[in-house]
């Protein structure tokens, strides 16, 4: 018998262009509590993805008890005594309990589907991680701790020995996740080896024996947890260079242009406040899941505010939709660009003069000539690689069709403009070049919000930073005092009354 | 703007002809000339332009509905009860016809009804996003037309064709060219420009396209689905008063399955079901090929059923065609 029940050894996953995960490393010890710890894009997840045979790694080798294996698809590490329990359930809403629990290993009898024998397994189920629901009842009726549990029971019906949890209390109250510990700490009494990532410290002093650190797609560490202190976990998930170079102009901040005062809109945000001045680069940052991107959308006018106000130039201004949001001069670019930000279908260009399209109308009609030679010129200025206004959108690089979203968004007369996650999926080159168009539009007296988890750009470009976590901003820091370590506190930083907002924060 | 790279990007379109001949319209022309040839050949007097025209105006109504469907189909979105607005409107003609004996109060009480009962769609649709919209005019199908039911029970209303005026509306010629055929050409060309050549048309495009993206760019995406769904429901009202004008007795069965008919002519014509593809003179050969179709086929006596049959193959067939295009990379 091994040592560790999982091991593996010089994993190393490439997506196009990235490398997600570089050699990495990690061991797991029969019925131990493991945290994996490391910033958002450390690789954390694709790490878990090759352990559940969801991707397959180029190199590396993976032991069970021991012995190699490969895990061709998820079905084989699931019959390996592997599962895994995703931070947003990935159950099936419409199904009852029982149901999610068996699906795809149904209880069968005389080729129909055995309710009874069904139902009663999954209520012994329950019992055993004492739910206080039945098997009848609709998942999705069950609240995010509740499906959390049914996750667990599924996990269980097949027999898992190594169980996945990521990020599980993301979603939870103070008390549904006490509730979800124990039953944790029971599964591992019961000799079932418990993996978890978590961005939260208390639930790695609360649960795990060990810790391990990724950063950046590498392997840093792995720790006792009763060794290591707060400040040295997080050096080893944050300590790095900044490699790039941002070319961060030093512009002459003008008046304040945006004021966002006590936002809230209920069940994601409260209190939210900031402002951001002219020639001003405001980052917005947090974990995955601090709301930051509801925010912007809810400047934006896609969500609707239930309290709160929002001041352009000092004039409080109404915000129903995006129109409104645009005639006031904010203007956004989602992080979905794919989805919110461009209609790969048609031609950049078309893209491009979509709000302005008015623009190039006479007596009503539009003049294509006129709208073409304008899209080859904004798409000029912001360096798309492109042949013609007539190439798809949706066959350009990520980096590209992000240079098509900022030059649709320069078309407009904008004031304020929001990014979130500008650099996301895009490659290192292109990064460059975004940054440098946004320091040339600071330049130009644009007001900049950007929202990023991205702590080295976060450093290098921003004039200020408001730090987000749990829909409520933690901290704010200027220049002088921006630091990566203070930034990742204030990121962590529940509020103490966090809790009122209860389930509805999910 | 800094790291510029003095890449130039081309603005100007080149038109090949490969790429005429790829287009669906090109397609699309020849299979109504194959129509006409066909027609041809059964009737030696299919092209006396009298009798042409006569044929031509009893698929008008049916043509005037397709207009604004491949606006509706453009979004992403269908209405399936625009038949039943047609025969609410006719209904509501008649009654009203009867009731005052003004024809002029008749006409506006149909155009009433029928932009009323679209207005109805679209706010539904507009105001429930999460229903859709095949669901809704299907309810609105049932019961638009059993609005009509109730009130003409399984009696008729007729009498309108006494008022010569408004029988001319359908009789009347411009030497051979019928009023109808020239008041279709008219709108025909209004949503043809509307459609490619506006600031509306391009909005319809990107929502049919892509609605987030859509209402992230600005547009008043439900503005623009509910002027659309009233369009329908004017526009059908309009088919309503023609179909008076025409047959001049309405019935509560009339105008059923008009609702497929129009929407297959867009589909033939190539608008997208999915929305945002599709261009509008594809839509016009579209409807003069399945009416003229309909003629031919009708003249060597096939019944109706089969002649359905033909269409509905047709239609699969015209529907494939990109699909098997890239089959066999054509």
């Amino acid at each position: 018998m091994s040592e560790y029940v999982l091991e593996l050894k010089g994993i190393t996953k490439i997506f196009p262009g990235v490398r997600a995960l570089d050699k990495v490393q990690f061991q797991l010890k029969p019925g131990e509590i493991h945290a994996l710890m490391g910033e958002n894009g450390a690789g954390k997840s694709t790490f878990i993805k090759v352990i559940t045979g969801v991707h397959q790694a180029e190199e590396g080798e993976i032991f069970l008890d021991g012995r190699k294996v490969t895990f061709r698809s998820p079905l084989d590490a699931q019959k390996a005594g592997i599962a895994a329990i995703y931070q947003h359930a990935t159950a099936y809403p419409h199904l009852t309990v029982a149901e999610n629990i068996f699906m795809g290993h149904e209880k069968m009898r005389r080729g129909m589907i055995d309710w009874k024998a069904m139902n009663r397994a999954s209520r012994e189920l329950l019992d055993t991680l004492s739910a206080e629901f039945g098997p009848e009842d609709l998942m999705g009726s069950l609240s995010v701790a509740q499906q959390q549990m049914v996750e667990i029971a599924h996990a269980l019906s097949v027999n898992a020995r190594i169980l996945i949890m990521d990020e599980p209390t993301a979603a939870l109250t103070k008390a549904e996740s006490e509730k979800l510990y124990e039953i944790t700490e029971r599964l591992r009494d019961n000799g079932v080896s418990v993996i978890f990532i978590s961005h939260r410290f208390e639930d790695m002093y609360r649960l795990a024996t060990r810790v391990t650190v990724f950063r950046d797609a590498h392997y840093i560490g792995t720790y006792d947890v009763d060794g290591i202190s707060n400040g040295d976990l997080i050096k080893a998930m944050v300590g790095r260079d900044i490699q790039m170079l941002f070319p961060k102009p030093e512009v002459e901040l003008g008046e304040e242009v945006l004021r966002v005062e006590k936002l809230s809109r209920t069940g994601y945000f409260e209190n939210v406040s900031f402002s951001v001045r002219r020639g001003e680069i405001l980052g917005l940052t947090g974990l995955v899941g601090a709301r930051r991107t509801e925010v912007a959308e809810t400047i934006f006018g896609i969500g609707k505010a239930s309290h709160g106000a929002i001041y352009v130039e000092g004039k409080k201004v109404q915000i129903r939709n995006p129109a409104d949001a645009m005639r006031e001069g904010i203007g956004l670019l989602t992080e979905d660009r794919q989805k919110y930000g461009l209609i790969l279908d048609w031609g950049i260009g078309r893209n491009i003069t979509l709000p302005e399209i008015r623009k190039f109308t006479r007596n009503g009609l539009i003049r294509e000539k006129e709208e073409n030679r304008t899209a080859a010129q904004c798409a000029e200025d912001v360096d798309v690689k492109a042949v013609t206004v007539f190439d798809q959108a949706g066959s350009l690089s990520g980096g590209n069709q992000q240079k098509v979203v900022v030059a649709k968004a320069l078309g407009s007369e904008m004031k304020v403009l929001i990014l979130d996650e500008p650099t996301k999926g895009v490659d290192v080159g292109s990064k460059a070049a975004i940054y440098e168009i946004m320091g040339e539009l600071a330049k130009k007296g644009y007001a900049i919000i950007m929202i990023s988890s991205e702590m080295p750009e976060i450093l290098g470009m921003c004039d200020r930073v408001a730090v987000m976590c749990d829909g409520r901003v933690t901290g704010e820091l200027n220049r002088e005092e921006l630091d990566q370590e203070q930034i990742l506190v204030l990121a962590m930083t529940r509020m103490k009354n966090a809790e009122k907002g209860g389930g509805g924060l999910a | 703007m800094a790291a510029k790279s003095g890449r130039t990007i081309q603005f100007e379109k080149k038109t090949s002809l490969r790429s005429v001949l790829a287009m669906r319209e090109t397609m699309l022309l020849l299979l109504f000339l194959a129509v006409n040839v066909m027609n041809i050949s059964i009737s030696p007097n299919y092209l006396n332009s009298y009798t042409l025209f006569t044929n031509i105006n009893s698929f008008m109504v049916k043509g005037l509905i397709a207009l604004p469907m491949a606006y509706i189909l453009l979004l992403g979105e269908i209405d399936i009860s625009v038949g039943s607005m047609v025969c609410l409107s006719a209904t509501l003609l008649g009654v009203v016809y009867n009731a005052t004996g003004s024809i002029g109060a008749a006409i506006l009480a149909a155009l009433a009804v029928g932009t009323l009962c679209g207005a109805f769609n679209g706010l539904v649709v507009t105001q429930f996003t999460e229903l859709a919209s095949m669901i809704v005019t299907l309810a609105t199908m049932t019961l638009y037309r059993g609005i009509s039911e109730m009130i003409l029970g399984d009696k008729s209303t007729s009498g309108m064709r006494n008022v010569e005026w408004f029988a001319n509306l359908y009789d009347g010629r411009v030497g051979h060219v019928p009023y109808l055929f020239l008041i279709f050409c008219v709108l025909a060309a209004g949503f043809g420009i509307v459609m490619h050549k506006t600031v509306f048309g391009r909005r319809m495009y990107a929502i049919g396209a892509n609605r987030d993206s859509a209402r992230y760019s600005g547009i008043q995406v439900q503005r623009i689905r509910m002027a659309v769904f009233t369009l329908t429901g004017l526009l059908s009202g309009l088919a309503g008063v023609f179909y008076c004008a025409w047959m001049g007795t309405v019935k509560n069965s009339i105008a059923e399955g008009y609702e497929m008919e129009a929407i297959c002519m867009c589909v033939l014509g190539g608008i997208s079901t999915d929305g945002g593809r599709g261009n509008f003179p594809g839509v016009l050969i579209a409807i003069f090929t399945m009416g003229l179709l309909r003629y031919g086929l009708g003249l060597i006596n096939i019944n109706s059923e089969i002649i359905n049959i033909i269409i509905g193959f047709l239609l699969v067939l015209v529907v494939m065609l990109p699909e098997l295009k890239r089959m066999f990379k054509v």
